[in-house]
């Protein structure tokens, strides 16, 4: 804080004043330094409305050093002619008989103060021999504020116990807040981001009455994986190129005999209607151990375990888990990834009613236009891609697949004919990397996470 | 999915119209076709190898359209036409049937007993008075290798050799044969190799070299023979070079050697009915039938080239699609995806006729659902079924909600790493034995990264650390997630296991910092200190953690978990620099 006196003489002289004063004025009046007055200025803004202090900027110009010596003992040619003796030189000297020095002339006039009344041209002229200087002063136009007063109070930082207990707050004068500055951050922990959309579909199934399946099983057998959805065994899903194979432990053992015979049934001969895929299905292909590569064999073992219920009852159910794939990786593919799964079984379920299932789904994501694609998938037929318009790209883009379960799936579990069984599926990461505006997946799951981006994520309303 | 690429401009001179790409994109979609890519010869080299290469190479535009994985009748210009015309109404869906030759017998194919060690079937057809132009050769050359990549599974199931026929006779022998005794001029090569000298020979071809493997362990060879013994192909590997075909060819033999006998039908149907369209008998304007000669002797004499499905129409159609269509205009559905359809007399079922491209279809639902294509699946109208369920959470699942959003508030951030990590991470990073992990094993990992499942959570938080080491500390970080461990009593050998870890990175070592979390966690589990039936932490031995810092935990007389100060050696294994103190329990106790 300056000093008291001279924030008093500055508030003297404001009093004095109608309608204000510059800073410089104050600076000369009271014989100080210019940047004292400045720092006046500042402390007593601090103190709160005492004043009002506009910033202004003023141009001049000043003489550079070169240009002060010019000034005072004329310019260097001058210097040279003076130098010269009276008898002179040889040559130079009796080509100019006598000099006007106006370089000297000029840097005078600016000097004292008249650089107005030298020509633009000449300025810059001068400035570029270095002569010159033009100079930016900042200074403020004080005024009164409206708790203005000529005597220095000193102001409280902040109200203390105290303060509150004597009601001495009722006299002090406070210090203002700087509302523009961050508050501090508060020491928290923070949910990650995919977890928190996770969180956000489950209320959403939930919300819609789906049951939650025991996805609890990374491992599978590809029996269940593949087979029990009537994915043949030479499908390219089911190369070593796609899917993780175990070496430990390799196979599968247990299966529910007669289902497995049935299964096997409807792949080599077919049967319920269909003319399978015949060819020589093998026990041992079905047996071997594989990291799930989709949800939807939990679905399968929860549909099995429907069909054995002793009356069939529909059913809701949803999952939301890992599933892996032995893919290569990129930007927007890692070799494993969250899958949502949507399954409703009933008797006479339609496609009608797929679509509107997902409407409804979507319409909770805030997607309220969508269409639908024919597509292939060996375990439903129809089956559709879903696309929505995405405003942003202005096209339509595929928001996740769906279909209806085949028989060649559902009756060998020994569900009753005329139960159908409706079903999509997305991933979770891509839906998240859109809400979160992250393009690279590598920054959002595994353990190259950017922290600071969990820490700063917002919380997650997919409707909006 | 495959990807065919078609030219623009031949293609719609044969749909008859040009379309605008918006135009064609729409068409693909209503018809379960995705228009990916609009390109050109050009542009592909130059974003191959460079604007330089691609100077000399054509700019004619090229369409790259997605084509379901089991529609191998759209695999090919020719197909998708065909598809296209009858789905817009432009064209009635030809009827293929087999003539004999006009003189003559048809041909054979003999197959051998030998072959059923190595690659047991075969079915062979002739296309008669075939004219090929470039276009249509290379159609029919790109419609092969679609074929072989897709459904052949890479040669492996199904391999084609295509032959001009006036320059082989038949009867042609389909038999397996040593190596060594196999001798012939491959196909673009000027001299004759054994079978063993080829095998060789073709390591180094970058094409040739992927399917080598489906034989060269095989004690006998598969090859075909003409009459004079020229050779005709070595399946799966490489065709003979004299009965090679050009665009001159007039009359082509096509053999197909399988381990599959169905998708050899398949296949050889597909080859057949996309190209006798341009045989001497096209499907003409007065009979609308396709002839195509077409002689086959195979191991079964069957082919199906037609059959028919029959299909109850009031139930299972109109439910399943929520159509209310009559049976006349579902009729006229199906006959617009090329299953020409007839209402039965009693008005009660559909008479449907599959033809030979259609192999997709192998049960009433395939038909139901070109109906809903033809309908247009977009106009069908969207209901809500009445299905009356209550929800129920999964109980893990609920209790691990919970307690994430309880660390989150105890001042610890989530992290989510990956279920896959390598062998070292779980064991030497750890100062474990491998064995001693109870890990489930890859046999085909592409990369060290994906060698085991995880067993402890432990690494891949210990890795977000190292990946974060430029963050203020305290870094404070948890996660609740599966491992996985074998187990002999479930049906594959291994389960999940709910776990729960937190790590506390900082200047000093915070074990008081992760001790408080456990007894936070506890609190909220609602487990209170003590011996018997509450919780207690014993000291222990763990090579992972700092001797004399390590801390057993006992919850209800039983072990779930371990908390201390790591190693100093796991911290510098992990390329980390600072003390870090570690939880990690076992939640399912807790249920």
């Amino acid at each position: 804080m300056a000093d008291t006196g001279i924030l008093e003489s500055l508030l003297r002289l404001v009093d004095k004043v109608d309608g204000g004063i510059d800073s410089q004025v104050v600076a000369s009046s009271l014989g100080v330094d210019h940047q004292v007055v400045v720092g006046a200025v500042k402390s007593v803004q601090a103190l709160g409305e005492v004043i009002e202090a506009e910033q202004r900027s003023s141009k001049h110009w000043e003489l550079t050093g070169e240009g002060q010596e010019i000034a005072e003992q004329g310019s260097h040619e001058a210097r040279v002619f003076k130098a010269i003796p009276e008898e002179g030189l040889s040559q130079s000297q009796l080509m100019v008989e006598s000099i006007e020095d106006v370089v000297r002339k000029k840097l005078q006039q600016v000097q004292m103060g008249h650089s107005s009344q030298l020509e633009e041209k000449e300025k810059n002229e001068l400035k570029k021999r270095k002569l010159l200087t033009e100079v930016t002063v900042k200074s403020y136009w004080i005024t009164k504020g409206s708790n203005f007063s000529t005597i220095i109070t000193k102001q409280e930082t902040e109200l203390t116990p105290e303060m509150i207990a004597s009601g001495s707050w009722k006299e002090k004068k406070f210090k203002p807040y700087n509302f523009d500055a961050m508050g501090v951050a508060p020491d928290s922990g923070h949910l990650h981001p995919l977890m928190k959309v996770r969180t956000q579909f489950r209320q959403i199934f939930l919300e819609m009455g789906f049951t939650e399946m025991p996805t609890n099983n990374f491992i599978e057998s590809s029996f269940w994986n593949f087979d029990s959805l009537f994915q043949p065994q030479q499908h390219p899903a089911r190369d070593q190129h796609d899917t993780f194979f175990l070496s430990d432990p390799a196979v599968a053992h247990d299966f529910p005999q007669d289902y497995l015979e049935r299964v096997k049934k409807v792949h080599s001969e077919g049967g319920y209607g269909s003319q399978g895929y015949k060819y020589d299905w093998k026990i041992e292909e079905a047996q071997k151990n594989i990291l799930r590569t989709h949800t939807t064999a939990v679905s399968a073992r929860m549909l099995y375990k429907l069909a054995q219920q002793e009356e069939f009852t529909p059913v809701k159910y949803f999952s939301i888990d890992r599933v892996f794939r032995n893919e290569t990786l990129d930007a927007t593919h890692l070799a494993e990834f969250h899958q949502i799964e949507g399954v409703v079984a009933d008797y006479g379920l339609t496609l009608g009613d797929l679509m509107g299932v997902l409407h409804q789904f979507f319409t909770k994501l805030g997607i309220t236009k969508l269409r639908f694609k024919p597509a292939y998938n060996p375990y439903t037929e129809p089956s559709m891609e879903v696309f929505s318009y995405h405003k942003g790209l202005n096209k339509w883009v595929e928001v996740g697949n769906s279909g209806v379960f085949r028989p060649e799936m559902l009756l060998p579990m020994g569900l009753p004919e005329g139960v159908s069984v409706i079903a999509w599926g997305l991933s979770l990461e891509r839906p998240t990397m859109i809400k979160y505006g992250i393009n690279n997946i590598r920054e959002l799951v595994g353990h190259k996470v950017n922290l600071q981006m969990v820490y700063d994520s917002p919380v997650c309303r997919l409707d909006s | 999915m495959p990807t065919v690429s078609v030219k623009r401009d031949l293609l719609f001179q044969a749909l008859g119209r040009t379309f605008t790409d918006e135009e064609f994109d729409e068409l693909c979609f209503e018809f379960g076709l995705e228009l990916d890519e609009i390109t050109s010869e050009k542009d592909i080299i130059s974003r191959e190898q460079g604007d330089q290469k691609a100077s000399e190479a054509s700019d004619v535009v090229l369409y790259k359209i997605d084509v379901p994985a089991n529609r191998y009748d759209l695999l090919c210009l020719e197909g998708l036409v065909r598809g296209l015309q009858v789905f817009k109404d432009k064209m009635e869906a030809p009827r293929y049937s087999r003539v004999n030759p006009l003189n003559g017998d048809p041909q054979r194919l003999i197959i051998t007993g030998e072959t059923a060690s190595v690659r047991p079937h075969a079915v062979a057809a002739v296309l008669r008075n075939i004219t090929f132009t470039p276009e249509r050769y290379d159609s029919f050359i790109e419609l092969q290798e679609k074929l072989h990549q897709n459904i052949c599974r890479r040669r492996t199931l199904v391999a084609i050799g295509t032959h001009d026929l006036d320059t082989i006779s038949g009867p042609f022998t389909y038999t397996a044969k040593a190596p060594d005794d196999i001798r012939f001029k491959p196909l673009n090569q000027n001299q004759e190799y054994s079978a063993t000298q080829l095998m060789g020979f073709y390591k180094t071809d970058s094409h040739l070299r992927h399917y080598l493997h489906i034989i060269e362990d095989e004690p006998l060879y598969p090859v075909i023979y003409d009459s004079n013994g020229i050779v005709l192909s070595m399946p799966p590997i490489i065709n003979g070079d004299h009965s090679k075909i050009s665009v001159n060819t007039k009359n082509v033999f096509i053999e197909c050697t399988a381990t599959d006998l169905t998708k050899a039908k398949i296949v050889l149907d597909m080859i057949v009915t996309m190209f006798s369209e341009h045989c001497d008998q096209p499907f003409t304007q007065t009979d609308q039938v396709l002839k195509l000669t077409l002689y086959l002797c195979v191991r079964s004499l069957s082919l199906s080239l037609s059959l028919s499905l029959s299909l109850s129409l009031s139930l299972s159609l109109s439910l399943s699609l929520s159509l209310s269509e009559t049976a006349e205009s579902i009729a006229q559905l199906l006959t617009r995806m090329c299953l020409k359809s007839e209402v039965t007399s009693d008005g009660a079922e559909i008479q449907v006729e599959i033809p030979p491209t259609r192999s997709d279809v192998i049960h009433a639902c395939d038909i139901m659902e070109d109906a809903a294509m033809a309908y247009g699946f977009n106009n069908i109208t969207r209901t809500t079924p009445r299905t009356y369920t209550v929800a129920n959470q999964f109980p893990l699942n609920k209790l691990t909600e919970l307690l994430r959003l309880d660390l989150a508030t105890a001042g610890f951030t989530e992290a989510l790493t990956f279920a896959l990590c390598s062998q070292e991470d779980i064991a030497d990073k750890l100062q474990k034995n491998l064995k001693d992990t109870k890990a489930v094993h890859i046999s085909n990992p592409k990369t060290a990264e994906f060698q085991v499942a995880r067993t402890t959570l432990l690494p891949g938080l210990l890795k977000t650390l190292a990946a974060n080491r430029k963050m203020p500390l305290p870094l404070k970080l948890f996660e609740i997630s599966d491992v996985v461990l074998r187990d002999e009593s479930t049906d594959v050998g291994a389960r999940n296991s709910r776990r729960l870890c937190a790590v506390y990175y900082n200047k000093t070592p915070g074990f008081e910092v992760i001790h408080g979390l456990l007894d936070r966690v506890m609190q909220l589990l609602e487990v209170k200190p003590g011996r018997n039936h509450g919780y207690y932490i014993q000291a222990a031995e763990d090579s992972t953690y700092f001797p004399g810092r390590c801390a057993e935990i006992f919850s209800h007389g039983k072990s779930i978990g371990r908390l201390g100060v790591l190693h100093p050696d796991v911290i510098n294994s992990f390329e980390l620099t600072m003390p870090c103190s570690a939880l990690d329990i076992d939640i399912e106790p807790f249920l």
